[in-house]
């Protein structure tokens, strides 16, 4: 393709992007800390003059503090749908503990002789808490920002999974495409943002007691003003475009999308996890699936034809380790046994029980390899382990259970499984510095992420599933000693989908389609 | 004045305080004696109902206390808590500001009254008003502590362990202080303290108690030589001789006192104690001094050996 772009090169080419998604990253940050400010303050105050509510209070708001992000994030699409209203309301939930916990450390932590005394003097309690409790409670109240302000920065950049865009579309976009310079891009504004706010509110923390009386008013003000900066994502467009971050990035994808077909619709980039729902529930209109992902059947979605083939093929195999199959010939035969077993519509039913049905993938995969036959009783061997990665989709989980149980079921071989490793970067990375031994993984991924061929030579062999397999069984091989085993069969190679009802009742079939309806209706 | 009559606070089923009552006479000093635990703070803080009675009446200059809200009644009452209470983010005038502020006085009328009683606390405004408590020693930071509570001139005065945070030799140099201030010496005080000889030193009147009672109320001199029971003799058995001289004051004996030599200076007044008046001879290396009666400016003459013989006379006739 292109040679290596130096970090710089990359930055200020995507100036404009990178501007457009820090404003965003302090938005959503400041936003979430203000309200978390406004609600936990108060309510830490109220907590500070009764203990037991205090118990209660501290106790709810420490376990939404343990829920990981990711899983708080997809608890919210349900409530509040995709964007930036859930993003923010998750982000404050977090928020919330350190200011709340700190407010009522600082104020039960005041001097009772202090409060006692301003009472005696003739304080009402209205002029003890803003006079006295306050005042002196205020240096660990600013710790408490402090931390819930460096923990925003860091939660926030998950908001790119649900649309809500941040400088987190540029790191899982970087982590999904194997660029460094992406993810970079993505995580050195990110880490200067929490350094640099960290340091504002540190001055805030520093001036001495006189002058904390007036960050009072000092903090919100600055609160707003950073918060103003961000402007809520315009409402919705005619259509809107959702796409991974991954999928953003590629040629094979959105980039080619906009080269080939001209298509230009508007865009937000959002989580596979949630992607479908969506679509689904009409947030946005269409989506960069896999096509055989088993939630286009359960979102009754339809795939757009790629009338000019800009999706090269994505059939499945097993990428193992050399090294593993010269030291356990038998490895090799086990694998090769699922070959040419599963076609598109399998694959799309296997989804669609795992993800749809809330089938267990162990129980999708016991059932398939039942039903044709290949399943044996595991051997308990001891001559070695073997270890399988997958990427966190229900494919790969059904897949390397599959595996699991056939290496066990015909070798003398132990399988233990690394499930979840974020993209195909993870899995590549973890394989090429034997942490794993084996995962499955793509045609199509394996030349456009891994290898990065040239122009002229991704034109030769890209209509083609033969070459594209051959071309990279054979550059894996001599560059990371990888061997590319026989595909599965089946091709989840990347396509656009869109509601059925909407691309029945537009006459969308095709990409082409698509851009000429979508040229006519932004004129 | 302050009256309370049958006065208890129960916390939790278990009293506190039992039933008690005393009045403190205008003007008067009374001292609230005791051990730790005996009561003693929990009664002083339902004068100013920092604690609510459970039962009784508590009067201020005739006025039943409960017949306004707390806030307004305790603007009117002078307070120092224990460990002084200052405000840490708070400058030493902004501190002593608080009460007129509640009340709303004028900035120029605080800024006078500030610095007057500043000065009569030998703390010139110049250099300690916009001073921070912990820019203070210990003793400047307790007279800060009463120059807050006397700023508006309440004409009752509540202090808690007042001295309590201070060293001995820091400590007797305050109070002597105290005595002096002219401001106090018109105020109604009730005082909290377990320190005999601080009661002893500072109080009209002396009411000991014990688990939630008054065992005793009475000058210091009733309460050393005649105690009304085993409690109380023993409550002073440490230090008696020093605890009896301190009880006794030089107006007691006046018409003992040989007449003064006047050519000698009086540096003493009848309202000394016995023991105040041997440590200042002793402390001087003198025979004798001159003391002057507070009453009818009368001289006499004082020395060990005068008082010495007053004070076995007045053990011989108990």
């Amino acid at each position: 393709m292109e040679q290596q772009q130096s970090l710089w090169q990359f930055m200020a080419q995507q100036s404009d992007k990178l501007l457009d998604q820090t404003i965003t990253h302090i938005g959503l940050t400041c936003i979430s800390l203000l309200i978390a400010v406004a609600i936990g303050l108060p309510l830490g105050i109220w907590i500070a003059q009764r203990n037991k509510a205090a118990w209660i209070v501290l106790g709810i708001a420490g376990i939404l503090q343990t829920i990981p992000s990711i899983a708080l994030l997809g608890f919210m699409i349900p409530l509040l749908g995709i964007g930036s209203l859930p993003a923010i309301a998750a982000l404050f939930l977090y928020a919330l503990l350190p200011v709340i916990r700190n407010t009522y450390t600082g104020i039960t932590g005041v001097d009772p002789a202090i409060t006692e005394s301003a009472r005696g003097m003739g304080m009402n309690k209205w002029q003890v808490l803003t006079s006295v409790e306050l005042p002196l409670a205020m240096p660990v109240i600013l710790a408490g920002i402090r931390t819930a302000t460096v923990i925003n920065v860091g939660v926030a950049t998950l908001a790119a999974y649900i649309a809500a865009g941040g400088l987190g579309e540029f790191i899982f976009g970087g982590i999904a495409l194997n660029n460094t310079n992406m993810i970079l891009s993505g995580a050195i504004p990110a880490a200067l943002l929490a350094i640099i706010l960290d340091f504002l509110l540190s001055l805030i923390q520093k001036t001495n007691l006189k002058r904390m009386r007036k960050v009072a008013v000092v903090l919100p003000a600055l609160l707003i003003l950073l918060s103003s900066f961000y402007i809520f994502p315009n409402a919705q467009k005619k259509m809107l475009g959702g796409f991974t971050p991954e999928f953003m990035g590629r040629e094979d994808g959105y980039l080619g999308l906009k080269f080939k077909y001209k298509l230009n619709i508007p865009t937000v980039v959002i989580s596979d996890a949630v992607m479908y729902k969506a679509a689904f529930e009409k947030k946005i209109d269409v989506i960069s699936g896999y096509s055989t992902d088993g939630r286009l059947k359960a979102y009754d979605l339809v795939t757009l034809v790629d009338d000019q083939t800009i999706f090269p093929p994505y059939y499945a195999a097993p990428l193992v380790r050399q090294e593993m199959l010269n030291k356990y010939p038998e490895l090799e035969p086990a694998l090769d046994l699922l070959s040419g077993q599963i076609n598109d519509s399998i694959m799309t039913e296997l989804n669609y029980r795992v993800d749809y049905l809330k089938q267990l993938p162990e129980k999708v995969a016991l059932d398939f390899l039942m039903d044709k036959k290949l399943y044996k009783q595991p051997q308990n061997g001891s001559a070695g382990t073997i270890r399988l990665g997958s990427k966190i989709f229900a494919e790969q989980y059904i897949l390397i259970n599959m595996y699991k149980m056939l290496i066990e079921g015909n070798t003398n071989l132990k399988v233990v499984t690394r499930t979840g490793l974020g993209g195909t970067k993870i899995c590549f990375d973890a394989l090429t510095n034997n942490e794993i031994d084996l995962y499955p993984e793509y045609t199509g991924t394996g030349l456009l992420v891994i290898l990065k061929p040239t122009k002229t030579q991704l034109d030769q062999i890209i209509g083609s599933r033969e070459k594209v397999f051959n071309f990279v069984k054979k550059e894996f091989q001599d560059q990371y000693e990888l061997n590319w085993l026989k595909p599965i069969g089946f091709n989840n190679a990347y396509a656009l989908m869109m509601r059925r009802s909407q691309a029945q009742s537009l006459k969308i079939k095709t990409i082409t389609d698509l851009k000429v309806y979508s040229d006519k209706n932004s004129k | 004045m302050i009256l309370a009559k049958n006065i208890s606070k129960i916390f939790n089923n278990i009293p506190a305080v039992n039933d008690i009552s005393f009045e403190v006479k205008e003007s008067h000093t009374m001292v609230l004696l005791g051990t730790s635990g005996c009561g003693k703070t929990t009664t002083l803080k339902m004068i100013n109902r920092l604690i609510e009675a459970s039962s009784g009446k508590i009067f201020i200059n005739g006025k039943d206390i409960f017949s306004d809200k707390p806030e307004i009644l305790r603007r009117n009452i002078g307070y120092v808590s224990q460990n002084n209470g200052l405000f840490p983010h708070f400058t030493v005038a902004e501190n002593i500001a608080i009460v007129p502020k509640l009340l709303k006085w004028d900035q120029q009328k605080i800024i006078k009254r500030t610095k007057d009683l500043l000065h009569q606390l030998k703390l010139p405004a110049q250099e300690y008003a916009n001073k921070y408590p912990d820019q203070l020693s210990g003793g400047q930071k307790q007279r800060i502590a009463l120059a807050r509570a006397l700023v508006s001139d309440p004409p009752v005065l509540l202090m808690d362990e007042p001295f309590g945070a201070l060293d001995p030799i820091t400590r007797a140099g305050i109070r002597k202080e105290f005595l002096e201030l002219p401001e106090l010496k018109r105020k109604t005080v009730l005082l909290v303290t377990h320190d005999v000889q601080e009661a002893f030193e500072l109080g009209d009147e002396i009411c000991l108690m014990d688990k939630g009672s008054i065992i005793q109320t009475g000058t210091s001199e009733e309460l050393i030589f005649k105690p009304a029971n085993d409690f109380v003799r023993n409550f002073f058995s440490h230090q008696r001789l020093q605890l009896e001289l301190s009880s006794l004051k030089l107006k007691s004996v006046w018409e003992e006192l040989p007449d003064a030599n006047f050519s000698e200076k009086a540096e003493m007044n009848s309202n000394y104690s016995f023991w105040e008046a041997m440590e200042i001879l002793s402390e001087k290396k003198l025979e004798h001094l001159g003391v002057v009666n507070e009453n009818d400016q009368t001289r006499k003459t004082v020395s060990l050996a005068v008082i010495q013989a007053a004070y076995l006379k007045i053990k011989q006739n108990i």
